[in-house]
């Protein structure tokens, strides 16, 4: 079996605890206004690697990654679910801490079988959800966000450690209103571990120009550290409203 | 000297090997608190010392102001000796002691070179008294015209086509380590005792090595009785030992002084006198002697002072190491063999001047990292290094099975037991030069001249690996024999004509003795030869005939992302060389290792290199030390820096180095890569905030 990798980084920090190696996988249904990764959309290209190999360069420099594990994250990593559950198993075998990035945006509820096999292998999900409301996540994303909701639900119900993202963008993903509204539903989640909220940053522009494709948000400036804190401030007052009831 | 503890100075100390002969380890290992708190008990800088640092700051303005050079010393040859007691401000300096009369005043040292020495002062617009340079020139030679009166042809010519670069032939070679605890602990009169029972004990028949000795061992004794004298014009009798934590302080200080005072070495390191100065706190905190406030004004002080230590030296000289380094390396924490760790109060408070004087790369701060370290002492450290760039770290698992637990850094990388070993430094052969000599059969490709003999040059429109590393490996014998030859010849002379008298007064009389090679150029070596096996290498020739360029046809391994099949031929280099390197005989018993860790230098370095077979054009730079190639490493930090470790350190124990820079998000969020925690901070607006991590079974339920 094997997975199309987009690339590799060996050293990172930010996409889970500690210090993970990070693969970004081929391939995302999504097209987000903001996606700072449009070289990984198009599906069933990359570098072919197996579950096996993976785990052996792992291995190789576990030093590094006492405090850290696995993050597969992309792209949209579990459009390759068979491949991620695969990886995980063996990456279990040898005690190794894994975490998916996903946007959930793949979840069908009915059909969950798979999906919960890969769970069973899995210690964290990042989930980013963009907006609360469908309407809006649909005008950032092409999608409404009624599956990614259900997938937290799910993920809360399985017992799955969560950790919620939500990049900031000004006059997108700011509005004070939606970000309580957020707070208040991710407050429902049992498994919730932690929040990040992200800054949005215009380090993606260069890329949409390699690509030639045109960039979305041309006039949004970046995010300050301060507004990101600001509106996470929004959000954990929602996660407040929703825990005090 | 009576044998015990309970004298006016060691009181309190436990006892040991240290009081029946010269052992700091000893003293240390018997004495020293190891420390596992936090920072907490660090003190603010006082009105004095702020006070006194703003005077220090102006004078560094105005030294910026001047062009980089506020005074120079053009009269006087600085001896330990040789210059009245100088001070910024004598009523606020806890420490005293400046290299000249005046603060930032360069000092005058023609026994390196009096050629270098008379540049030097040219160069930054001051001319050197005349009868001093008729005087180096006709009646006392230098270390200089000593190595000149002794190279070959050959070596002149390696030096000037810069297959081999940045010999220290023309100034002080440094890297010596002087013992300046022993200052502090014994008091000189012991240490002179003790020079002159290792003079009254050598061998009776007089053969050279012996009558060498002898002379070193009086040099060493006149070297001490100076040490006194200079002491002395500043009020201090450091004939005895110190006799408390400011006293410890300022001996350990003085012994330095002298040594700067006597050398312009390309570094002059400090050694690793935190956790030795602490012993002193400790008895001083529980005694009452000093509050926790006066010994940081006392250590704030101390590092003020090595922050004023200055050379004279060249444009070129600071271009070879981008910038205007001392290298005043002073190595922090570590684990001790018996199993402690080394991190004492003094470690925290040496750190802490970074804070209470501000970031400075100078002294060199650097900590002996383990994972044993303690936790504390890490977060304090990380916390440091994000807010002030300022610490260097370096592998202590890895140095302490070789040197033990009393080594210190000389310069950026070059470990030794203080005291009791030193070094022969050496400057670096250019490999990835020598890989073009080898394929242009021994001629340089930028100048056309013949340098190396004259091998067979490869003809062929392509490279093939075998008959290149065939030839290869023929061209870096050659360099290896003229390389430690010409290092032989310039630490002979150095010794004879730039003795380092004070420096070697403070080690023990059996030193043993490194023999410091280093190599530049690695990455482009691998990645060249990577490039010659799984792609395919086409040679373009000039008129001439010489190869001096290359095109690369398809894709090939790069070194710096743990790929073996690159990253075995790498280390298959630094191997061979050194087995090259070991064939020759060296100077004075030395034992032969070598470097990978051109910092700075790699700039000039490529400069004087014509393009390679990896890509790399003519006058590139090269990558740093054992750095990939810029931009070829694209795996990420963890597998740039596992190819690396692949390097053998065996061969190359003076250190191998891997430069990288990291954008502060890059290495976590709010500064906490660390342990990796995320944390969800629920309940920080009503009181209880605590933050737990994931790792502790963060629970978000837990809002109360």
């Amino acid at each position: 079996m094997h997975g199309y990798i987009h690339s590799k980084e060996s050293f990172g920090t930010v996409d889970g605890p500690g210090i993970r190696y990070v693969l970004f996988l081929q391939g995302c249904p999504m097209r987000c206004k903001y996606c700072h990764n449009p070289d990984t959309w198009i599906q069933g290209i990359g570098e072919e690697l197996s579950p096996e190999s993976i785990i052996e360069e792992y291995l190789k420099n576990r030093a590094f990654y006492r405090n850290g594990g696995i993050t597969v994250s992309g792209g949209e990593p579990l459009l390759q679910l068979e491949f991620i559950t695969a990886l995980f198993a063996l990456a279990k075998e040898h005690g190794i801490h894994t975490c998916i990035d996903t946007s959930g945006i793949t979840f069908s509820p009915g059909n969950t079988e798979r999906l919960d096999a890969l769970l069973s292998l899995t210690d964290l999900v990042m989930l980013d959800i963009k907006h609360i409301d469908s309407d809006r996540h649909k005008l950032l994303t092409g999608h409404g966000n009624e599956n990614i909701l259900a997938f937290s639900k799910h993920l809360s119900e399985k017992n799955v450690p969560i950790c919620i993202r939500h990049v900031v963008v000004p006059g997108l993903t700011d509005d004070a209103d939606a970000l309580v509204r957020l707070g208040e539903f991710i407050g429902t989640l049992s498994s919730l571990k932690s929040l990040d909220v992200l800054p949005y940053h215009t380090m993606g522009v260069e890329k949409y120009k390699r690509l030639g494709i045109p960039y979305p948000l041309e006039d949004v400036a970046d995010v300050t550290s301060s507004e990101a804190q600001k509106a996470k401030e929004h959000i954990l007052s929602g996660i407040r409203k929703t825990r005090s009831r | 000297m009576s044998i015990n503890t309970n004298n006016e100075y060691w009181h309190g100390f436990e006892g040991g090997t240290w009081q029946k002969e010269i052992h700091v380890r000893s003293f240390i290992r018997h004495n020293y608190t190891p420390y596992d708190g936090d920072e907490a008990f660090l003190e603010a800088p006082t009105e004095n010392t702020c006070a006194l640092w703003d005077e220090v700051l102006e004078l560094f303005r105005k030294e910026r102001e001047a062009g980089g050079v506020l005074d120079m010393d053009t009269k006087i040859i600085s001896t330990i000796t040789s210059h009245a007691p100088g001070y910024i401000d004598k009523d606020k300096e806890k420490i005293v002691g400046l290299q000249t009369d005046k603060p930032l005043k360069r000092a005058l040292m023609p026994y390196g070179g009096i050629r270098m020495a008379e540049k030097a002062c040219r160069d930054n617009g001051y001319e050197i008294d005349p009868g001093i340079k008729e005087f180096f020139e006709t009646h006392r030679k230098t270390h200089n015209a000593g190595v000149f009166d002794a190279y070959t042809p050959e070596m002149r010519a390696c030096r000037s086509s810069h297959i081999i670069t940045g010999l220290p032939d023309a100034y002080g070679r440094g890297r010596i380590i002087g013992d300046y605890r022993r200052v502090a602990l014994y008091g000189v009169d012991r240490l002179i005792e003790d020079k002159k029972a290792q003079k009254e004990t050598t061998r009776s028949a007089m053969y050279s090595e012996i009558i060498r000795d002898r002379e070193e061992l009086s040099e060493q004794i006149r070297a001490l009785e100076a040490l006194k004298e200079m002491a002395l014009s500043y009020g201090f009798d450091i004939s005895k030992p110190a006799r408390n934590t400011k006293e410890a302080v300022q001996w350990l200080y003085f012994g330095y002084l002298a040594a700067v005072k006597e050398q312009n070495g390309a570094a002059m390191s400090l050694g690793r006198t935190s956790t030795f100065l602490d012993i002193y706190a400790e008895r001083d905190l529980k005694d009452g002697t000093f509050t926790e406030k006066e010994i940081q004004e006392i250590i704030d002080h101390f590092i003020m002072k090595l922050r004023l230590i200055k050379f004279a030296r060249t444009p070129e000289y600071n271009e070879l190491f981008s910038g205007d380094p001392q290298w005043v390396t002073e190595s922090i924490g570590g684990v001790a063999v018996d199993g402690r760790h080394m991190v004492t109060k003094m470690s925290y408070r040496y750190l802490h001047t970074l804070i209470n004087l501000g970031p400075a790369p100078e002294p060199n701060l650097t900590v002996l990292w383990s994972l044993r370290l303690p936790e504390n002492f890490k977060r304090f450290c990380a916390k440091l290094s994000i807010e002030t760039s300022s610490i260097q770290y370096e592998n202590d698992d890895l140095m302490r099975f070789n040197h033990g637990d009393d080594y210190a850094i000389a310069c950026c990388v070059s470990s030794m037991k203080v005291g009791k070993e030193m070094q022969f430094f050496g400057a670096r052969a250019n490999l990835a030069k020598c890989l073009l000599y080898a394929i242009n059969g021994g001629v340089d490709e930028i100048t056309g001249k013949q340098v190396a003999p004259e091998y067979r040059p490869i003809t062929s429109e392509y490279l093939d690996y075998d008959d290149v590393i065939k030839k290869y490996d023929e061209m870096m014998k050659w360099l290896a024999g003229v390389y430690v030859n010409t290092l032989n010849i310039i630490h002979y002379m150095h010794d004879k004509y730039c003795y380092e008298k004070l420096q070697m007064a403070l080690h023990d009389k059996k030193v043993t003795r490194w023999f410091a090679t280093g190599i530049a150029g690695l990455s482009v070596v691998a990645d060249s030869l990577s490039a010659i096996k799984y792609a395919k290498v086409k040679v373009i020739r000039n008129a001439d005939g010489l190869a001096v360029d290359y095109e690369v046809e398809g894709d090939f391994p790069k070194y710096g992302n743990d790929d073996d099949r690159v990253d075995s031929i790498a280390y298959d280099i630094v191997h061979r060389f050194m087995e090259h390197i070991r064939k020759n005989h060296t100077y004075r018993g030395s034992i032969p290792t070598t470097s990978i860790l051109t910092i700075t230098s790699n700039v000039v370095y490529g400069k004087n290199t014509g393009s390679t077979p990896d890509g790399r054009k003519r006058g590139e730079a090269f990558a740093p030390g054992a750095n990939p190639m810029h931009r070829r490493d694209t795996n990420g930090a963890v597998a740039s820096l596992s190819s690396v470790s692949k390097l053998p350190f065996r061969d190359a124990q003076d250190g191998i180095s891997n430069t990288f820079s990291i954008i502060p998000g890059a290495l976590g969020k709010d500064d906490r890569i660390f342990v990796g925690d995320i944390d969800i901070d629920l309940d920080c607006g009503n009181g209880a905030c605590n933050t737990p991590t994931l790792f502790e079974g963060l629970d978000t339920d837990a809002t109360e």
